[in-house]
């Protein structure tokens, strides 16, 4: 391909150099100038690569292909459309907003922190970008290893069981997605290279597409594929692991993990599972409407009686991503546009959410709700951006999320109306446990710890002012949002 | 051929350094000069095509690319660990050069076994390597577990050679050809005579046992455990990855044909292997003898190629030796500077020695088959030969759930090094600057396959 700096190289080489940097910077307080620094060269580059976008005239700006392992036809090809466009974006704008927020906390030992943190990203971001299933498979896996260490060195008192249950799950998800792409790999056509080679098989997203299975050929492999990606989201009944890692893992880390890591499903479902196997998906559309619904519902009802605050986010966040999911699998226009930005808008929220739960427990060490109370009384402006969020949270009319579950509510609803109503129970719980969160937390009096609180300092309050303001822009004109994805929706309606 | 060669020559030289040369430090070096010299000259005929020493062998060898490459990677395997253990290998007991001299009979019989065209070369080949490697098991003669371990071992090895020997003998009389050919005993597409089925019933079992692949593994813990730590690492991995190769290429050249009807067969094995390895590793406190069941697990991987028996099959043998080998060398290296064996043994390394704690975390995800290693390619390459066979392609299931089971003992090592606090009285052995250089480079080597795995499997092409 070309010979200049591409987009996608930027974004995968960036943070890789700035986590190498981080572990060699002289003093703890370097690595954390570099990381953000990096981190924002990066949403520099995310931001500047949405006015390079348009398909075939900046093609080459935005693919890269390098031959790889030449005789099984795998390349290392990344490439920026619409939906990894989307997605990049939301990673290149959640770091930076991580290190801003927590920039007051205490970091033992933080030149490793921050060096894994930013390898965290390049392995997102190239899960994100990969348009080979190798490659794709390397920057999953990679993705998972340095959060792996980060939740287990940072986190919690049970971190170690917490965080190691986390990693067989996806481990072993992982794995029995890779023998699904073996076998996909294995029934695709001839491969030709630019020299002339040829290779029997190709793992070209492009050859996946094309590939011919049949019937039960595409059941068996979904179901590998699927579970994979089940546990990434995660989906009842694969969803045991996350409100523990989440609990464990330093919040910081959680903000990552939820924000964005779990998007990784989401986006595994519609760049790689649907398209693939469309006869399985249709198959099956019913089975994992059911279990995401089952999810909403049942991680809604546990997030009620949640004294953790923690736990109380973590089984919020199983009930949003359950309720993607079943849109994304009643596969029509409106529900799939909706899922594409409310992955986005889900991903600013609960990073918001996160802030504001870091900071309090932070400054009181207190994870139990019951044992809050009264905190608007003394940080009245961290209680206003609280608010805020938890609105968007409950998508109210105004905030971003109002318009991406609206359109997955009626994309739902025209598939079936009766899933849609049961999931409608997920935004009417959702209030509840969110409302009832704030009412016992933030207002009411103040007592011996909270009493002593001072308010948020200018970190904070700037991290949650651009969680803030995106959440008016989008929930305001999410137009761009929809135009970002429109294409990548319509090239998905397309194969299934 | 001039592996053969070199390597029985210079055996033979450090035997006489044993005995004439005071020095303590010279076989080793001696050794170190040897072995290069001989990993150059493999190079140079695997790359050029002809040897140095030419006499006519009556075509019971054959030296092929595949061939070579192996016996390359044996070589280049077997310099890394003198260069990472050689000072362990002298304080291993009195007779410095004698130890030397017998791996480099194993070598010599590696190279046979890498090369046979006959079953009685394999014969030949597999004794060379076995016997040099029950006098290095009992070679801390003072310690009973080494002692019981090196005849326990003798027992089991010289019973499995017998049964070897039964089948190749069944072999050659129920071949219509009356041969000892590994092509010539090749039925072709049919039913084989109840002879050759005992025959490869009985290689099967014996080669099964040479690999410690279940059910005819109970020698490997204790053998394993018992043997002084730095002879364990040698055996359980280019040894063992010999037998694989022998095993693959037997059964491809001689009961390619017939698959179908031994296949099942190799299917319960590799089961069977997966299992007991995989579950008993879980249960183990010492390090060493989890490392000892792991390497059973590993077998059980290593049975995929056998099961699949095609070129993936192939080229993932020869990654899974390579992988296999430097990461499980790394890994004894860094048992060996160890006071305590048992896992909490291991707590808190990564505070007092950060640069081994980071190898030994890079070898045990190498061991897990996470990507970015040697081991992730070695298991993937493995997992394709499966699934394109096409039979019982539920088998790959079942492995890569074992797969998942083995993060589990490997990870608890890492867990204990960069998790758990250190006990504080301890002292830590002082470390060498060039052990750790070594560590880092095969550290470095582990990544570098991991990431481009032509860096092997190019030679085959090229």
């Amino acid at each position: 391909m070309g010979t200049y700096i591409t987009f996608p190289d930027l974004l995968i080489w960036l943070p890789i150099l700035a986590g190498v940097f981080c572990f060699v910077a002289g003093t703890e307080k370097n690595a954390r100038t570099i990381a953000l620094g990096f981190s924002l060269l990066v949403l520099g580059v995310a931001v500047t690569s949405l006015f390079f976008k348009e398909e075939g005239r900046y093609l080459n700006y935005n693919n890269v292909n390098y031959i790889w392992l030449k005789y099984i036809g795998a390349n290392y090809f990344i490439g920026l459309d619409g939906l990894g466009r989307m997605l990049t974006l939301l990673t290149a704008i959640g770091f930076p907003l991580v290190f801003v927020a927590t920039a007051k906390a205490e970091v033992k030992n933080s030149k490793s922190f921050y060096g894994l943190m930013m390898l965290t990203q390049a392995g997102l971001m190239g899960v994100f970008m990969a348009l080979d299933a190798l490659t794709f498979y390397f920057f999953w896996e990679l993705a998972l290893i340095p959060v792996y260490f980060l939740s287990s060195i940072w986190g919690g008192e049970k971190r170690i069981q917490a965080t190691f249950k986390f990693f067989v799950y996806t481990f072993t998800g992982s794995l029995l997605m890779l023998i699904g792409i073996i076998y996909v790999y294995l029934h695709t056509g001839a491969h030709t290279y630019e020299d002339g080679t040829v290779t029997m098989h190709s793992f070209a997203l492009s050859a996946f597409y094309n590939v011919q299975l049949s019937a039960s050929e595409q059941n068996w492999l979904f179901i590998l594929f699927f579970i994979a990606f089940a546990i990434k989201m995660p989906i009842f009944p694969f969803h045991t692991w996350q409100p523990d890692a989440y609990d464990q893992a330093p919040t910081s880390v959680t903000m990552v993990l939820s924000g964005i890591m779990v998007k990784m499903g989401l986006f595994g479902v519609i760049r790689w599972l649907l398209p693939v196997f469309p006869m399985a998906a249709v198959h099956f559309k019913n089975v994992v409407i059911i279990l995401s619904i089952i999810g909403v519902v049942y991680a809604s009802c546990v997030a009620m009686v949640q004294d953790n605050i923690k736990r109380l986010v973590a089984y919020s966040s199983i009930a949003h991503i359950g309720l993607m999911c079943a849109a994304i699998f009643a596969m029509n226009q409106v529900s799939i546009q909706g899922v594409m930005i409310q992955m986005f808008n889900h991903g600013i929220n609960i990073i918001g959410m996160w802030i504001v739960v870091e900071v309090i427990e932070r400054k009181t060490g207190i994870k139990k709700i019951s044992e809050l109370s009264g905190i608007a009384n003394t940080m009245p402006t961290l209680t206003i951006f609280m608010v805020i969020v938890a609105l968007a949270n409950i998508a109210l009319p105004l905030t971003n999320s109002f318009t991406g579950e609206f359109m997955m509510f009626s994309g739902l609803y025209h598939y079936n109306r009766w899933f849609a109503a049961i999931a409608g129970l997920g935004i009417i719980l959702a209030a509840v446990y969110t409302l009832n969160m704030i009412q016992k937390v933030f207002y009411g009096s103040a007592n011996a710890v909270t009493g002593e609180l001072k308010d948020i300092e200018w970190t904070e309050k700037l991290s949650l002012l651009v969680v803030v303001v995106l959440i008016f822009a989008i929930g305001v004109y999410p137009q761009p949002l929809i135009d970002l994805t429109q294409s990548a929706v319509n090239n998905l309606l397309v194969r299934i | 051929m001039n592996a053969i060669i070199l390597t029985a020559v210079f055996g033979v030289i450090l035997m006489f350094i044993g005995v004439f040369a005071k020095s303590k430090t010279l076989p080793r070096w001696v050794a170190i000069g040897g072995l290069s010299l001989t990993l150059l000259t493999a190079v140079q005929e695997m790359v050029a095509g002809n040897s140095f020493f030419r006499f006519n062998h009556h075509e019971m060898l054959r030296f092929e690319n595949f061939n070579l490459l192996f016996i390359v990677i044996a070589l280049a395997v077997t310099l890394i660990f003198f260069l990472l253990s050689g000072s362990e290998i002298e304080k291993a007991g009195p007779h410095v050069g004698e130890y030397f001299a017998l791996i480099f009979f194993v070598l010599c019989g590696v190279s046979l076994v890498a090369t046979f065209n006959t079953l009685l070369m394999l014969f030949i080949g597999v004794e060379i390597m076995s016997i040099p490697l029950y006098i290095l098991t009992g070679s801390d003669k003072r310690n009973l577990k080494s002692n019981e371990a090196a005849l326990k071992y003798f027992l089991m090895g010289a019973f499995s050679t017998g049964i070897m020997l039964m089948g190749i003998t069944f072999l050659y009389g129920g071949n219509s050809n009356a041969s000892f050919f590994i092509d010539k005993i090749n039925i072709g597409v049919g039913t084989m005579p109840v002879l050759m089925a005992f025959g490869v019933l009985f290689i099967m079992v014996s080669l099964s046992f040479k690999v410690s692949a279940a059910p005819f593994h109970f020698w490997t813990p204790d053998v394993y455990d018992g043997a002084p730590t730095v002879f364990t690492s040698f055996m359980s991995t280019v040894v063992k990855a010999a037998g694989f190769f022998a095993f693959i290429r037997l059964f491809e050249h001689s009961f390619g044909s017939v698959q179908d009807q031994w296949q099942r067969l190799v299917l319960f094995i590799t089961i069977a292997t997966l299992l007991v390895g995989n579950i008993t590793a879980v249960f183990q406190q010492s390090v060493k003898r989890m490392l000892a069941y792991s390497s059973i697990a590993q077998a059980g991987f290593m049975m995929l190629a056998v099961f699949a028996l095609n070129n993936k099959a192939k080229e993932g043998i020869l990654l899974y030796a390579a992988a296999y080998s430097l990461a499980t060398i790394g890994i004894f290296g860094v048992l060996t500077k160890m006071n305590d064996f048992t896992i909490d043994g291991f707590n808190g390394l990564a505070r007092k020695q950060p640069l081994m704690a980071f190898c030994a975390t890079v070898f045990l995800l190498s061991l897990t088959g996470v990507p970015l290693t040697a081991g992730f390619q070695s298991k993937f390459f493995m997992l394709m030969a499966a699934v394109e066979n096409g039979h019982h392609i539920w088998l790959v299931i079942v492995a890569v759930l074992f797969a998942a089971v083995s993060a589990y003992y490997y990870f608890r090592v890492i867990q204990a090094m960069y998790f758990k606090a250190p006990h504080q009285e301890e002292e830590t052995n002082e470390l060498s600057s060039s052990f750790k250089l070594m560590l880092g480079i095969i550290a470095g080597l582990v990544i570098l396959i991991g990431i481009y795995p032509e860096l092997i499997l190019g030679w085959l092409y090229h």
